[in-house]
C-alpha cells in the first residue's frame, strides 16, 4: 500500500483521538482514516469514572463519548501499537500486524502510576483508576462493602474517590505526603477547604503521611498499609491515586524525543525527532503531548486535563492538513474542573506550575465554601479557581489570559476585605523540568 | 439630538411605538455615557460580558431621576414600592450575591419543572374560558379580555392562593404594577392606593403563609414555607412575603406584554399567524423570536461597584448602568437581518429573559402561558384584524407594551 493510500492513522482511541479524527473530517480530509486503540471500547469519557460511576449513579458503559459526525473510519480496537518505524512509515500492532501511515497522530494519553509489586502492589484489593474497566472493577469491589477503604494520594482523583466512597457510606482513610489535599494543584491554602470537607464528611485524613508498603493476609489480600512514620492503616481495599505516566513505551526505539513525561513537540504539535527537528508527518495531542506553550514564554508544558485534549487534538488535526508554511502554534490556557463533596470546582490558568506567590479570595468566602480565588505572581494574575461560583470564572479567565494586575477585579458585589495569602504549594518533586498540570 | 441624551429619547413616550431606530443609533457607540452620568449598554457582546461581571450590582440601585422633594415622607410616598421594599425586605431581584443566590436557590427548588408542567392543563382551561367569554362579539380587547387576567390567575394557582381570593390579587397586581411606571402618570391618590395595595398584599401573604405552615398543601408557597431538611426555615417570613410579591409582579406585566406583543406581531405578519394556526408545533420558535424581536422587558438598570472596562470604554465606578436588552436583541453583529421577524432563525440567543445570575426564574412558565394563549388565539379568532396600528402604548419604556389591543373578528371558533 502506498503511503497516500494508507492515509492518516490515529493511535489512541480516546478523547484526543476521537476529537482529532472528527476535526480531520471537519477540515475536509476525505482519505483513509484509521483509529487504533488498545482498549476494546469505543471512545469514552474519563471524568465521570471517579465521580458518578464510582458512586453508582452512572454505569461504566454509559460514558461513551458522543461521536459528533459520521467518521467513516477503520477502527482497530483492542490492538495496542507496540512499535513505530519512521523509515517505513508504519506502526506494528501487538498481534504482529503492520499498519502503514501517511501521517500519524499520537494520542495515547497516560496510564495510572501503579504501586510497585515489590512493596505489595500485587496484592488483591489494590486498585488504580484510569479506564472504564478499572472503574467497573472498583465499583464492584466497593459494592461488596469493604471494612475500610484506603486512598493513597489526595489529588483530584483521590479526593473525588474519597467523596464517592463516603456517599456510599464506606469508612475511608486518605493519606498524602502534603499538609492538605489538592496541595499540588491548588496549594494548601485553598486545599484547606477540602480538608474541612473531608473532616465534615467523616474521612480520616492523614496529612504528611507516606505509605511505604502494603501487607496482605494469608489469602494474598491487602490487609494494611505501613506508613513511613511507623504507623499502619488497616484497610481491605486500596485505591492508589498517585497520578499518571505518559503512554510512550511503544515509542522507545523510534528515535523520537519521548519519555515517561510525554512526547515532545514543537509549537505546532509536530513531534520532535531525537535530534530536535520536527517530523513533518507525526503529530501528538492530549495528555501524551508536551509542547512549548507561547502563553508561558514557550516553556515546555504538558496538560493532563480534558479541555486540553479536545482543543489540542483539533489544533493538531488542522495543522496536519495544512502545508508546512502554514503551521500554527498552539496557545492554551490550562483549565480543569472537579466535583467532590457536593462542590463544583473549576480552575483556569497555571498556579504552581507558573510560580504563584500569592492567592486571595476575591468573591465569596472561604468559610461558606463558595468563593472565587485568584493566584498571583509578581503582581500579575496568573490563575483563578472557583468553588461553586463557576459563572464568574470567564471574567477572570480573561483577566488571567491578559496578565492583568493581581487581583484583577476589586469591588465585586460579594467581595469582603482583600487579603493576599501564601498559596502554599509544596516544593517541586524534582529539578525544574517541564510544567505539568495533572488530574492525578 | 446629541449622543449623550439619546436615552432620554428612549424614555420619551412619543417613541414608545417604535424605539428601534433609536436603539440602532445607540449601538453605534455600544457603551454610551449619558449626560446624567448613566451609561447605556446596547450591543450583544458588551451586555454578554457585563452580565457575567461581578462588579455589576442590582442592589444599590441609583436613586430615580425624579428630584427629591426634601420631605422624606413625601419621597417615600412618591416612590412607594422601592423605598418600602428597601426598608423592609428587598426581593431577590434587587439583591446581590451571596444573599441573592441563597434565596434564588431556595425558590428554584420549589419552582421545579414538574410544578410548572403541572399547570399546563389549567392554563389551557383558563385560556379557553377567557376566549369563550368573547363569543358573540365582533371585537376582542386582547389586554383586558385575556393577556391581563391570565398571568395573575396562574400565579395564584402556583402559589396556592385560594380561587375565591383571586379577584383581590388581580386588583393588587394592577395597582402594584403602576408603581413600576414613570411617576408622571399617577397622582398622589394613586400612590396612596399603591402603598395600600402593598400593605394589603403583605398582610394577606403573612396570613396565608401561617395557614400553609399549619396545613401544607401541594402548592409552591407551602413548599417554601416548609422547614428544610435540617428543620430550619428555608427563608424568613419577610423574604417569603417579598418573594411571593415578586413572583406576582415580575410575572405579571411581562407575560401580559409577551402575549399582547405576540398577537400584535403576528397580525402584522399574517403569513406567520397562518403558519402557527396550521402548525402549533411552531409555537416555541415563534415565542423565542418574539422574545428577541419584541421583548416585554427592554432594559434593566444596575450600578457599577468598580470601574469596568468593556468594549474599549471604561464604565466609571458608581455609574448607573442601563442594560438595553432590546437593543442587543437587534444587534446586527449577533443576528442576521435583525429587524426581520423570523421564527425560523437558528441560534437565537436573545436577552428576552435577561441573562446571568438574574436570568428570569419564570421563563419556563412564561413560555408555556404564551404558547398556549397564542396558539388558541390563532386557532379560534376568525379573520382577525388590527383595529389600530400602532396601538396605544402604556407609558413604561422598560416594561413596554400596548395599553389596548383591539382585534376585529368575524367570529370565534369552538375550543
Ligand atoms: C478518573 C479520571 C477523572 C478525570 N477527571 C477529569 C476532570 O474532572 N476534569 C478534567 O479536566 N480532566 C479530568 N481527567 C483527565 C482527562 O480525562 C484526560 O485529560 C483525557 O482523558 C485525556 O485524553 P487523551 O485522549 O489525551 O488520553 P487518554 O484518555 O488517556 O486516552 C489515551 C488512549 O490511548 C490508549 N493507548 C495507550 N497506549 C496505546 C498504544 N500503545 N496503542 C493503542 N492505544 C493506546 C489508551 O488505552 C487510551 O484509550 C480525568 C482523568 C481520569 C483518569
Ligand atoms: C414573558 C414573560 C417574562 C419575561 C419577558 C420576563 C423577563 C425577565 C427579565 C428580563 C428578568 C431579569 C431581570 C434583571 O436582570 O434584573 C427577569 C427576572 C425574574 N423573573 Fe421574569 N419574566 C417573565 C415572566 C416571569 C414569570 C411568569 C415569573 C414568575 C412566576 C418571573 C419571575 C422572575 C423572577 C423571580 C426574576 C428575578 C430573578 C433573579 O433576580 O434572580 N418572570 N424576568
Amino acid at each position: 500500500m502506498s503511503a497516500a493510500e494508507a492515509g492518516i492513522v490515529v493511535v489512541g482511541a480516546s478523547l484526543a483521538g476521537l476529537r482529532g479524527a472528527e476535526a480531520l473530517r471537519r477540515h475536509g480530509y476525505a482519505g483513509r482514516l484509521t483509529l487504533v486503540g488498545d482498549e476494546p471500547h469505543r471512545p469514552y469519557d474519563r471524568p465521570p469514572l471517579s465521580k458518578h460511576v464510582l458512586s453508582g449513579e452512572l454505569a461504566p458503559d454509559a460514558t461513551v463519548l458522543p461521536e459528533r459526525a459520521a467518521l467513516d473510519a477503520q477502527w482497530r480496537l483492542g490492538h495496542a501499537a507496540v512499535a513505530l518505524d519512521r523509515d517505513a512509515k508504519a506502526i506494528r500492532l501487538a498481534d504482529g500486524s503492520v499498519l502503514a501511515y501517511e501521517r500519524l497522530l499520537i494520542a495515547t494519553g497516560a496510564q495510572a502510576r501503579p504501586w510497585p509489586a515489590a512493596s505489595g502492589g500485587a496484592l488483591a484489593g489494590i486498585f488504580t483508576l484510569r479506564g472504564r474497566d478499572d472503574a467497573a472493577r472498583l465499583r464492584t469491589a466497593l459494592a461488596g462493602g469493604p471494612a475500610r477503604v484506603l486512598i493513597v494520594g489526595a489529588g483530584l482523583i483521590g479526593c473525588e474517590a474519597a467523596s464517592c466512597c463516603r456517599d456510599l457510606g464506606l469508612p475511608v482513610t486518605l493519606v498524602d505526603p502534603n499538609p492538605t489535599p489538592l496541595a499540588r494543584s491548588l496549594g494548601t491554602w485553598v486545599g484547606g477547604v477540602i480538608a474541612d470537607c473531608l473532616r465534615d464528611a467523616g474521612v480520616t485524613f492523614h496529612a504528611g503521611a507516606q505509605v511505604l508498603r502494603f501487607a496482605g493476609d494469608a489469602s494474598g489480600r491487602v490487609a494494611r498499609a505501613h506508613l513511613a512514620d511507623g504507623g499502619a492503616v488497616e484497610a481491605d481495599l486500596v485505591i492508589v491515586a498517585l497520578g499518571a505516566t505518559r503512554a510512550t513505551d511503544w515509542l522507545s526505539g523510534a528515535g523520537l524525543m519521548a519519555d515517561a513525561g510525554g512526547v515532545t513537540c514543537d509549537g505546532a504539535c509536530r513531534v520532535l525527532g531525537a535530534d530536535g527537528t520536527p517530523c513533518p508527518d507525526i503529530y501528538a495531542a492530549g495528555d501524551v503531548a508536551r509542547w512549548p506553550n507561547p502563553l508561558y514564554g514557550g516553556r515546555l508544558m504538558s496538560v493532563e486535563h480534558w479541555g486540553n485534549a479536545v482543543a489540542q487534538a483539533a489544533h493538531a488535526a488542522r495543522n496536519m492538513l495544512a502545508p508546512s508554511e502554514d503551521q500554527q502554534a498552539y496557545h492554551h490556557l490550562p483549565a480543569f474542573w472537579s466535583s467532590q463533596f457536593g462542590i463544583n470546582i473549576k480552575a483556569v490558568g497555571l498556579s504552581a506550575g507558573a510560580g504563584a506567590d500569592a492567592v486571595a479570595i476575591v468573591q465569596g468566602s472561604r468559610a461558606s465554601r463558595r468563593f472565587l480565588a485568584v493566584y498571583g505572581r509578581a503582581g500579575r494574575s496568573i490563575a483563578a479557581v472557583s468553588f461553586d461560583q463557576a459563572r464568574w470564572l470567564p471574567a477572570y479567565a480573561e483577566a488571567v489570559a491578559a496578565g492583568q494586575p493581581f487581583p484583577p477585579i476589586r469591588d465585586a458585589s460579594d467581595q469582603g476585605g482583600f487579603l493576599a495569602m501564601a498559596p502554599g504549594f509544596p516544593p517541586p518533586r524534582a529539578a525544574p523540568t517541564p510544567i505539568e498540570a495533572h488530574h492525578g | 439630538m446629541a449622543e449623550d441624551t439619546l436615552f432620554s429619547e428612549v424614555l420619551d413616550p412619543a417613541n414608545r411605538a417604535d424605539p428601534y431606530p433609536i436603539y440602532a443609533r445607540l449601538r453605534e457607540n455600544p457603551v454610551a455615557p449619558q449626560r446624567d452620568g448613566s451609561v447605556v449598554v446596547s450591543s450583544h457582546a458588551a451586555i454578554r460580558s457585563l452580565i457575567f461581571d461581578p462588579r455589576l450590582s442590582s442592589e444599590d440601585l441609583p436613586p430615580s431621576h425624579r428630584p427629591r422633594t426634601g420631605n422624606p415622607l413625601k419621597d417615600w410616598l412618591l416612590n412607594p414600592i422601592k423605598d418600602r421594599i428597601a426598608t423592609a425586605h428587598r426581593p431577590l431581584i434587587f439583591r446581590d450575591p451571596p444573599d441573592h443566590d441563597t434565596l434564588r436557590h431556595a425558590v428554584m427548588r420549589a419552582f421545579s419543572v414538574a410544578r410548572v408542567e403541572a399547570l399546563r392543563q389549567r392554563i389551557v382551561r383558563d385560556v379557553d374560558a377567557l376566549i369563550d367569554a368573547c363569543v358573540g362579539r365582533d371585537e376582542v380587547c386582547l389586554v383586558e379580555d385575556l393577556s391581563y387576567p391570565l398571568p395573575v390567575s396562574v400565579i395564584c394557582d402556583l402559589l396556592g392562593v385560594p380561587e375565591a381570593d383571586e379577584p383581590r390579587f388581580q386588583a393588587w397586581a394592577t395597582q402594584l404594577a403602576t408603581a413600576l411606571e414613570p411617576d408622571a402618570r399617577h397622582d398622589e391618590a394613586s400612590r396612596h392606593r399603591t402603598v395600600a395595595a402593598f400593605d394589603a398584599i403583605s398582610g394577606y401573604m403573612r396570613a396565608l403563609i401561617r395557614e400553609k405552615r399549619r396545613r401544607p398543601t401541594a402548592d409552591m408557597l407551602s413548599a417554601l414555607a416548609a422547614p428544610g431538611p435540617d428543620g430550619k426555615a428555608v427563608m424568613g417570613d419577610f423574604d417569603l412575603i417579598s418573594t411571593a410579591i415578586l413572583l406576582l409582579v415580575a410575572g405579571h406585566e411581562t407575560t401580559v406584554n409577551l402575549i399582547t406583543n405576540g398577537m400584535l406581531t403576528l397580525l402584522r405578519h399574517p403569513q406567520e399567524l397562518e403558519r402557527l394556526r396550521a402548525d402549533p408545533e411552531r409555537a416555541p420558535r415563534v415565542i423565542e423570536e418574539l422574545l428577541r424581536y419584541e421583548p416585554p422587558v427592554h432594559f434593566r438598570t444596575r450600578k457599577a461597584l468598580g470601574a469596568i472596562a468593556v468594549a474599549g470604554r471604561i464604565i466609571p465606578k458608581g455609574a448607573p448602568v442601563i442594560l438595553l436588552f432590546a437593543a442587543a436583541n437587534r444587534d446586527p453583529a449577533r443576528f442576521d437581518d435583525p429587524d426581520r421577524f423570523d421564527p425560523d432563525r437558528e441560534d437565537n440567543q436573545h436577552f428576552g429573559f435577561g441573562g446571568g445570575l438574574h436570568y428570569c426564574m419564570g421563563a419556563p412558565l412564561a413560555r408555556i402561558e404564551a404558547e398556549i394563549a397564542l396558539v388558541a388565539l390563532c386557532r379560534r379568532l376568525v379573520a382577525p384584524g388590527l383595529m389600530a396600528d400602532p396601538p396605544p402604548y402604556r407609558p413604561g419604556a422598560s416594561l413596554r407594551g400596548p395599553e389596548r389591543l383591539g382585534i376585529r373578528i368575524s367570529g370565534i371558533a369552538p375550543g
